[in-house]
């Protein structure tokens, strides 16, 4: 039994190679603005921060179909904004012995996270490691709110992480690399990116900075920016999650994939959405 | 918790004007064909019939299969003659409904 | 149907595939008597023919599990003559009832939009029945993508 898995591996991965060089010259990103009911124009392509490899910074709706595009253009018809109105009953939901919500400290999120979902993930000093936004409602929660944390993906933590997200809508991805020890956290991060895992032996590179543009099969690569996350993907119809993402694509590599919040995965948050700076957060973005 | 149902209808309209509607609910629409990790059939459970109504009357109606997608979407129109109430049904397979309604002004 | 390149390629990779994959292959595909049956209890004795309605379907869906899908039926929408009925139907889903829409004048216009499942690369089928009985249809055929990540 054994050789016969190994000598599919190797069929497969070769012929996952073929599809990445075979068609070399197929698609790219279209050159399409991103405008959400005519009126809010997203930053989809911007020049890429300092120190980045490539010229220029290409969300991922560039690499989607007509209709895949058009879901997330119209607000109304993009089904992850029934995750995000879900995530605003959460904000508003009191929990814990303190008898809090996240509005009872926090009011309005319409004004007071205005631009969070941009910055995370953030320098947090009491635990000494960068944290996202799931991190932070959980850190809300315990301290705050005498709750219980969210545990990964479950309750309402995709749908308030959206939410919170959503109230960026259009802001551009900024993170403070200054803080902290953010600069090594990128450092760990971006040898994550490059490190080469499982039997395919693929790395975020090989895919998303080497071969963005062309195809895996039927798959269009993008640069695997993560500014529309939580993203509304097709295939499970339903909002997932960056980690939910990381660990798909860790998995696709046929690796084992570490744990969600776990220092790996943090370090290649914080790594991969720096990659997207400036682009404009998508939350929820909609993807094949 | 489950989301409310998401309804666009325009707030004004002339009369004889013909309006477009969208409607957005969550709902896993689970098809029936599918199987757990012990191999046993989940059991179907879908949004089987969708109605809307404008005063009472009926404007449009559909019955949904389990190949229509999760968290359904309906897009249709109606000719309005008169300011009143759209509502909006869904029927689930264990006879529950989500309902809604929305006003719209008729000059 | 019309016996041209394409169909003849589809029944050809039909055959391959049914061959293959031996019984997996028919328990999961709608058979053609399936469709035809569909049909029937939709349009009674009326013969379709094509024109009237337009049927709006992507050419190639990223993901069969939503693929959005519109229809327009040309009729002055009035209590004398409208659109009673439109029928989606899938053939080479698990089974081929997709949705049925049903309009009254009160709709305006005979139109509508919504997403569908479709298993595999397959012939989406719009059918129309007027107030007056007759019949009208038209065909998309989608070619649904598999993933290269996760499938």
């Amino acid at each position: 039994m054994h050789r016969v898995f190994e000598k599919t591996n190797v069929a497969l991965t070769s012929l996952l190679l073929v599809a990445i060089v075979g068609t070399a010259n197929a698609g790219g990103p279209v050159d399409e603005k991103l405008i959400i009911d005519g009126e809010l124009e997203m930053i989809t392509r911007t020049a890429a921060p300092e120190g980045h490899p490539l010229d220029e910074v290409i969300s991922g709706w560039h690499y989607r179909t007509p209709e895949t595009r058009a879901l997330e253009a119209d607000s109304f018809q993009n089904p992850g904004m029934l995750g995000v109105e879900l995530g605003e009953e959460y904000w508003n939901k009191v929990e814990g012995t303190e008898g809090k919500s996240c509005a009872s400290c926090h009011n309005d999120a319409a004004s007071s996270m205005v631009g969070v979902g941009a910055s995370y993930p953030k320098w947090h000093a009491p635990t000494s490691r960068p944290i996202n936004v799931e991190l932070q409602i959980n850190q809300c929660r315990v301290n705050n709110m005498g709750a219980e944390e969210y545990a990964f993906d479950k309750s309402g933590q995709k749908p308030l992480t959206a939410y919170i997200k959503h109230q960026s809508y259009g802001k551009p991805v900024k993170l403070d690399l200054e803080e902290g020890d953010m600069k090594a956290w990128w450092e760990k991060g971006k040898e994550l990116y490059y490190k080469r895992t499982g039997q395919l032996n693929l790395s975020c590179a090989s895919c998303h900075e080497k071969n963005n543009g062309k195809y895996i099969r039927a798959d269009h690569l993008s640069q695997g920016n993560v500014n529309g996350f939580p993203t509304y993907r097709l295939k499970q119809a339903g909002l997932i999650s960056t980690h939910n993402r990381f660990r798909g694509c860790i998995r696709d590599t046929r690796a084992e994939f570490p744990k969600a919040f776990s220092d790996e995965l943090m370090a290649l948050e914080l790594y991969v959405t720096w990659r997207g700076t400036g682009l404009s957060v998508e939350t929820p973005g909609v993807r094949q | 918790m489950a989301a409310k149902p998401r309804v666009k209808v325009p707030k004004k309209a002339s009369a004889g004007y013909i309006i477009t509607i969208k409607t957005l609910v969550t709902h896993k629409m689970e098809s029936g064909q599918r199987k757990d990790k012990e191999g046993n059939v989940i059991p179907r459970k879908i949004i089987n019939k969708f109605t809307c109504e404008f005063n009472g009357n009926v404007v449009f109606t559909c019955d949904i299969d389990p190949a229509v997608s999760a968290n359904p979407y309906l897009e249709f129109s109606a000719k309005v003659m008169e300011s009143g109430t759209f509502k909006f049904i869904w029927l689930d397979d264990d006879g529950t409904t989500i309902e809604t309604t929305k006003d719209i002004e008729v000059s | 149907m019309n016996i041209n390149r394409r169909n003849m390629i589809r029944a050809s990779v039909k055959m391959a595939v049914a061959g293959t994959l031996g019984l997996q292959a028919s328990r999961v595909m709608a058979s053609p008597e399936d469709t035809a049956k569909a049909l029937a209890a939709f349009a009674g004795d009326a013969t379709p023919t094509a024109g009237t309605i337009t049927l709006t379907a992507p050419e190639i869906a990223e993901n069969g599990n939503t693929v959005p899908i519109s229809i327009s039926v040309d009729s002055p929408m009035t209590e004398d003559s409208y659109v009673e009925s439109v029928t989606i139907l899938a053939e080479d889903n698990p089974n081929p009832e997709v949705v049925t829409f049903h309009f009254t004048p009160a709709s305006g216009v005979a139109r509508a939009s919504t997403r569908m499942r479709l298993a595999k690369t397959q012939n989406v089928i719009a059918v129309a029945k007027m107030n007056d009985g007759s019949v009208f249809t038209d065909t998309r055929n989608v070619k649904v993508t598999i993933g290269g990540c996760g499938g």
